[in-house]
């Protein structure tokens, strides 16, 4: 009894804030997506979840989902290469290792923002003799629209991201590289493995949590992306995704309701990445 | 003499005493005092206007003081955010910036701003404004806003160097002659019209309404009985469909979109008259390039006679902390004075048809000569004719079109988005 409750008492405060700003004003949240506030004045009324089976009979929807698949994928796979590639690099023990290693984390200390100002610059959509940017190192035929091409545009958007994000996922990778212990690849030799099959038997097993929790903290980083995307392209169709059109509902269309329902999908996809990997991680702890 | 001298010295002494307990007064309510401004003008040229009409209002009004709550932001996206926030928590600021017209409508209907009915009547501004602008920005009888300046929409900007190695001899009238004179440009191998980001689409959209379908018809398009599926429009949206595809890339925003006009790549160019300040003021913050040489304009085609407009507006919000000294700002914003000192900086017209016409040169003595004769039609993307939910439904409308080209789908989501606007 009394040995638990100095414990209680000093962790309340985040507990009462957390349970107010973040519980709270999710369950607020969702709460506004089951109504049909469609302006801010009026009082919204219960409809269930008519607001979030409409949306997606709206052409934008489809789109800025679309748009959030595919720099979701371009984003986290090129983060956890590159990432990856990187760490193995390192890993080798090249000569100023520290050195390497700030540079590559530098990015991360940049805002999304910053990133985004710079690369719109470098990704400017001129080809030929208008090119400038990107485009003016690439030869005629690599030159292209990069995020305003109407097929792929959001591909070339994850590209600032992994730039960005790439490093950290080397720092990842790198701590859970040094994590394999030394005796084991030795052992390995010793019973005749190739330096390649050390690396696919032993260490690449080895580094899967790591991988995973990357995987996640680039997830949920990709499907609310939109400090990036607005200071690259503003709010327009052409690189839409949740985060944006939320924005434009709330703000520019005065539409609460359908705000907080795209404000809720968000959270639902966050989720979708992020609990499994909770009770994976629940399980893990158990099982030991 | 000495009676004299003493009730003077009384005298003196308790117009003293007045003075000192005003000035006590003062001093306890400093904080109500204070008239809290709230605006976007941060950027080089609307920032210089704000601090010629503030000095204007410090002087005929000593005893309140100027509280400047400019948010940056071009055309006040991240301002409108935050203040739609404010006037929610009713917190309002005493008086804030606002495009004139049906941009307000949200706040109007929220019941959070006064009629400005007895300030027009007081100021007598019924005389002073043109009365077709009074008529669109009346909501039900009712004025909510003072309009400090006016801009023009309905701007085609051109290279008219670039003209002439196309052939064409002058700016196009009709929109038929301009989709010919885009042909033209297009096979002297240069860009024939220039745009930027989804926006300007939505602005070159207005234009072309304007130019095909004429000033009657595009205004009627934001009346209650408007007919957004004609053939008319089908037209309108035909031309526009025909003029993107003479588009250059898409440029990031409207100034470089301006800039490759203003180069020679481009030809054309629609955009708003801030584009001149662009064109024209010094390198940092401009091009520098001569006008009528380097560059030159034309009302859009097919909208000569008509002025497309949208204005900046000031307002008095419902519970406004310093209503009083509110209502002096306004006085201000509304006043010759105040309007002659802001516009030339900012690079607009006064609203006001008594200007001082020596204070305005080149494009903006063209611009107020046009202002006082023209038929008035207001702009969509700056928030005149249609209200914020409707004008984001355009604009959604627009990016979609950009991306598939289908007209039949483009008008069908305009007419819904006017049937769905709750205007």
């Amino acid at each position: 009894m009394r040995r638990w409750w100095p414990g209680l008492l000093l962790v309340s405060p985040s507990i009462v804030a957390i349970a107010v700003f973040v519980y709270g004003l999710l369950g607020w949240n969702f709460k506004v997506a089951m109504t049909d506030q469609h302006d801010e004045i009026s009082q919204g009324h219960f409809v269930g979840l008519e607001n979030f089976t409409g949306i997606w009979d709206q052409e934008r929807w489809g789109i800025s989902v679309r748009h959030a698949v595919v720099f979701t994928v371009v984003f986290v796979v090129g983060a956890l290469v590159l990432g990856w590639f990187l760490a193995f690099l390192m890993e080798k023990g090249i000569r100023g290792e520290g050195g390497f290693r700030a540079i590559y984390l530098f990015p991360m200390a940049v805002s999304f923002i910053a990133t985004g100002v710079v690369w719109r610059w470098l990704m400017n959509s001129g080809t030929g003799e208008r090119a400038v940017g990107l485009n003016r190192l690439l030869p005629d035929f690599l030159q292209w629209h990069w995020f305003r091409d109407p097929g792929w545009g959001m591909a070339a958007m994850a590209v600032p991201a992994i730039w960005q994000m790439s490093g950290y996922v080397m720092a990842l990778f790198l701590a859970g590289f040094r994590g394999v212990p030394e005796e084991l690849r030795e052992s390995a030799r010793v019973d005749g493995c190739t330096e390649w099959q050390v690396y696919r038997h032993i260490v690449l097993p080895y580094l899967r949590p790591v991988t995973l929790a990357a995987l996640i903290i680039l997830g949920h980083i990709s499907l609310k992306v939109f400090d990036l995307i607005v200071a690259v392209s503003g709010k327009q169709i052409i690189t839409d995704v949740p985060a944006i059109f939320m924005w434009n509902a709330v703000f520019d269309s005065h539409d609460p309701a359908k705000g907080a329902t795209i404000a809720a999908y968000i959270v639902i996809s966050v989720c979708v990445f992020v609990v499994p990997y909770l009770i994976w991680n629940a399980r893990r702890r158990d099982g030991r | 003499m000495a009676t004299v001298a003493v009730s003077m010295a009384g005298l003196l002494s308790l117009s003293a005493c007045g003075g000192g307990s005003d000035k006590t007064e003062s001093g306890g309510q400093a904080a109500a005092k204070k008239v809290e401004v709230f605006s976007w003008w941060t950027g080089p040229g609307e920032a210089d206007g704000l601090k010629a009409m503030e000095a204007i209002f410090a002087k005929q009004y000593p005893q309140f003081s100027f509280f400047d709550a400019a948010v940056a932001g071009g055309s006040g996206d991240q301002a409108r955010a935050l203040l739609s926030s404010k006037l929610q928590a009713n917190q309002p600021p005493d008086t804030f910036q606002g495009h004139a017209g049906a941009e307000l409508q949200g706040y109007i209907k929220g019941g959070k701003l006064e009629s400005l009915n007895f300030l027009y009547d007081e100021l007598k501004l019924k005389s002073v404004f043109p009365q077709q602008l009074i008529d669109q920005i009346s909501v039900q009888g009712q004025v909510y806003s003072v309009p400090v300046n006016i801009h023009r929409s309905n701007i085609l900007w051109f290279n008219p160097s670039v003209l002439k190695t196309a052939g064409i001899s002058a700016a196009p009238k009709t929109v038929d002659e301009f989709i010919a004179d885009l042909d033209k440009v297009k096979k002297a191998g240069k860009i024939p019209i220039s745009i930027g980001s989804q926006w300007t689409l939505v602005h070159l959209l207005e234009s072309t309404l304007l130019g095909s379908l004429g000033t009657d018809a595009y205004n009627a398009l934001w009346t209650a009985n408007a007919d957004w599926s004609s053939a008319d429009v089908t037209k309108a949206l035909t031309n526009f469909k025909t003029i993107l595809s003479y588009a250059g890339t898409p440029q990031e925003d409207w100034q470089p979109a301006a800039k490759q006009v203003a180069d020679g790549e481009a030809a054309f160019n629609i955009m708003g008259d801030w584009a001149y300040g662009y064109f024209h003021n010094p390198p940092d913050g401009g091009l520098g390039k001569a006008s009528k040489t380097d560059f030159d304009w034309a009302p859009s085609p097919g909208t000569d006679g008509t002025y497309l407009w949208l204005s900046d507006s000031f307002t008095l919000p419902k519970g406004a902390p310093n209503r009083d000294g509110a209502i002096a700002w306004l006085k201000v914003a509304a006043s010759k004075e105040g309007q002659d000192a802001f516009n030339p900086k900012k690079g607009s017209i006064p609203a006001r048809k008594d200007a001082d016409k020596s204070l305005y040169t080149d494009y903006l003595a063209w611009d107020l000569d046009q202002w006082s004769t023209d038929k008035l039609a207001g702009s969509i993307q700056h928030g005149v004719v249609a209200n914020d939910a409707w004008r984001t439904a355009i604009n959604d409308a627009v990016g979609l079109f950009q991306q598939d080209q289908d007209v039949a789908k483009f008008q069908t989501a305009l007419a819904d988005a006017a049937k769905n606007s709750g205007q």
